[in-house]
């Protein structure tokens, strides 16, 4: 019954879009057998590995975030681990025949490798490696910047479980003239056209050969869960998080800054120089963004909390970047006019994420919102206001709020 | 002359406490027969645990959800149920021309000036496959500059203490 009516509402609208624009179906030729108007699908959905606990921003392509408290793990649980994907995840994925091939303009020479042999024939390493999407906080950008309007939660830290891409590298061999890797992936685009990728992104060749750079099988000792790119995927923390493709298959060493979808236009990237909000800015005026700036989320307590003025209020979180170590944390609750220190961890290794704790008195009964800051190793600290508008909204790191009543 | 006086008051009071209660138990019996199905019922009814209610009152709004969206045209609160879009004469165009890749959350989310969306829909044009609109482009536009205008939130906006769900804590000393 419910397909039948989809059915018909596809016909229909594909008649009434025959019949106002003549010719030019716009959709159709790429709509996939049996895949209707998806779009047309709004009902709470839950996702294959994924808590229901997940805030949902779009559920074709999925893409789904991580409401801070859900994040007060050292390490995030695989099932609130987020989501962003770009296209369809491949469906069937078939582990013992899984090839990796490694090649390009300056790979010495073309290799594959299929599951097995990674595992068997390089040093196994795990890293806690955090990732965060770009676009991690966009929908605080003003005028709004395009694209999934991620609040806070597009960000985890897990225990990787894998081998370091440049031993892999190194095993294929690198000309000397090398710039660059790419990656592609088994995930489809979404209009259905085979011709396209939906994205293909990857890193500069120093940071392929860092040692925290991995091509990973496991998350938290795991199988990495399908949405994240389960069998295998690149792992490079400090980065944005499209860097590491997801459902690996190939890896192209370039002799040239890599080419591929979500590489060129204004996708992943930021004006070369300062704009003011809103201003319109050339391609050619765009620069590829590469390390992280440095941020911290508070994860303890959830926002909203009503605390008595006789209480304590314990506070966690943690803090991160893409510079060796954060060095201070300090929490405000006088909307920034004093700062006090937070308790910091150690990093368990570079680009994993450090966990702060406080404990705060409130002076007297009324609202408050608690704020917080982290400082790196550079000295470099996050913004209250927004910082730099840019056009796609990316590299928000104005530091995390929540809400506090005392009575 | 017999001068012993029979007294018959008590025989009379035996006699009408007796109709009396005939009543009472004419009137129990009719209850009964009117009553017999509903108190059947209650002493048949089944008690139910906290966890089966809760799993019952989930099935309800899972059942409620799907006749919700099963239903194409409900247009509740000015949102159209079935995508979340804002209900408008001209929805469906949008609707046929922008949901077939992506769902309609990914149109909702965003924010844009009718220039802003016509960037966005060359973007898609020249790198997505997106086709020509033709003279639906006109009508895209005006729908999507008109339901989805960009707010002017400042440099920072504050926190939306309106949406925000407070909650008591207690902090274990
Ligand atoms: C041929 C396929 C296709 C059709 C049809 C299509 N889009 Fe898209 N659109 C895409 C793809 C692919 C993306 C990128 C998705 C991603 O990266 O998550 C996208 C992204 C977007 C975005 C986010 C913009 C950004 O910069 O990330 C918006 C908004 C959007 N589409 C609106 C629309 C509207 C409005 C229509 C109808 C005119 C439409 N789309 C029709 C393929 C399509």
């Amino acid at each position: 019954m419910i397909n039948k009516r989809r059915t018909f509402i596809k016909q229909s609208l594909q008649a009434s879009l025959l019949a106002s624009i003549g010719a030019n179906v716009v959709f159709s030729k790429y709509l996939p057998e049996g895949i209707n108007l998806l779009g047309l699908d709004h009902e709470t959905k839950s996702f294959p590995g994924k808590s229901d606990l997940l805030t949902v921003l779009n559920d074709r392509p999925i893409n789904i975030e991580t409401p801070a408290h859900l994040l007060n793990d050292k390490l995030t649980p695989n099932n609130l681990f987020f989501v962003r994907n770009n296209g369809l995840p491949p469906t069937s994925i078939d582990v013992d025949n899984w090839t990796l091939e490694i090649s390009g303009e300056s790979a010495e020479q073309t290799k594959s490798y299929s599951l097995q042999e990674l595992k068997s024939r390089f040093e196994n390493v795990s890293y806690n490696l955090t990732l965060e999407c770009g676009g991690n906080g966009r929908s605080e950008f003003n005028p709004p910047a395009k694209g999934n309007q991620w609040t806070t939660g597009a960000v985890g830290c897990v225990k990787w479980t894998g081998v370091r891409l440049k031993d892999v590298l190194n095993d294929v061999g690198i000309r000397s003239n090398a710039v660059y890797i790419g990656y592609y992936g088994a995930d489809t685009h979404l209009s259905g056209s085979p011709d396209k990728t939906s994205i293909s992104r990857g890193v500069p060749i120093a940071k392929a050969l860092e040692n925290e750079s991995m091509i990973a099988w496991a998350m938290n000792d795991q199988d990495i869960p399908l949405l994240n790119g389960h069998p295998l995927r690149l792992v490079f923390g400090g980065y944005p998080a499209s860097c590491s493709g997801k459902w690996l298959t190939k890896i192209i060493i370039r002799d040239k800054v890599h080419d591929g979808q979500k590489m060129t236009g204004k996708a992943y990237r930021t004006p070369c120089s300062p704009v003011a909000p809103g201003a319109k800015v050339d391609d050619k005026d765009m620069c590829i963004i590469e390390d992280m700036p440095v941020k911290s989320l508070i994860t303890y307590p959830k926002t909203g909390a009503v605390i008595q003025q006789s209480q304590k209020l314990p506070i966690a979180g943690h803090a991160w970047t893409s510079s060796d170590n954060i060095t201070k944390m300090e929490y405000s609750i006088d909307f920034g006019m004093s700062w006090k220190p937070c308790v910091l961890s150690e990093s368990e290794n570079k680009y994993a994420w450090q966990h702060f704790e406080a404990e705060l008195t409130f002076p007297e009964p009324g609202y408050y919102e608690v704020w917080a800051r982290a400082t790196d190793t550079e000295g470099n600290t996050q913004a209250m206001l927004l910082p730099g508008w840019n056009p796609k909204g990316y590299l928000n790191n104005a530091c995390h709020r929540i809400a506090i009543k005392v009575q | 002359m017999d001068n012993r006086h029979i007294n018959t008051e008590p025989l009379w009071k035996l006699f009408i406490s007796l109709m009396g209660l005939l009543v009472v138990a004419c009137l129990v019996l009719f209850a009964y027969l009117c009553l017999q199905k509903p108190i059947k019922n209650y002493l048949n009814k089944p008690t139910y645990s906290h966890k089966q209610l809760e799993e019952m009152a989930r099935k309800r709004a899972i059942q409620r959800d799907k006749e919700r969206s099963e239903n194409w045209n409900l247009v509740e609160k000015g949102i159209h149920v079935k995508t979340g879009l804002k209900a408008d004469p001209n929805l469906q165009v949008v609707i046929g021309a922008c949901t077939s890749c992506h769902s309609a959350q990914l149109i909702s989310q965003n924010k844009a000036t009718r220039q802003g969306w016509k960037n966005m829909i060359v973007w898609m044009q020249q790198t997505q496959g997106l086709g020509d609109l033709g003279a639906n482009e006109g009508i895209i536009l005006d729908y999507l500059a008109k339901h989805y205008a960009p707010k002017e939130t400042g440099r920072r906006n504050n926190l939306d203490t309106e949406a925000i769900e407070w909650y008591i804590l207690n902090v274990e000393e």
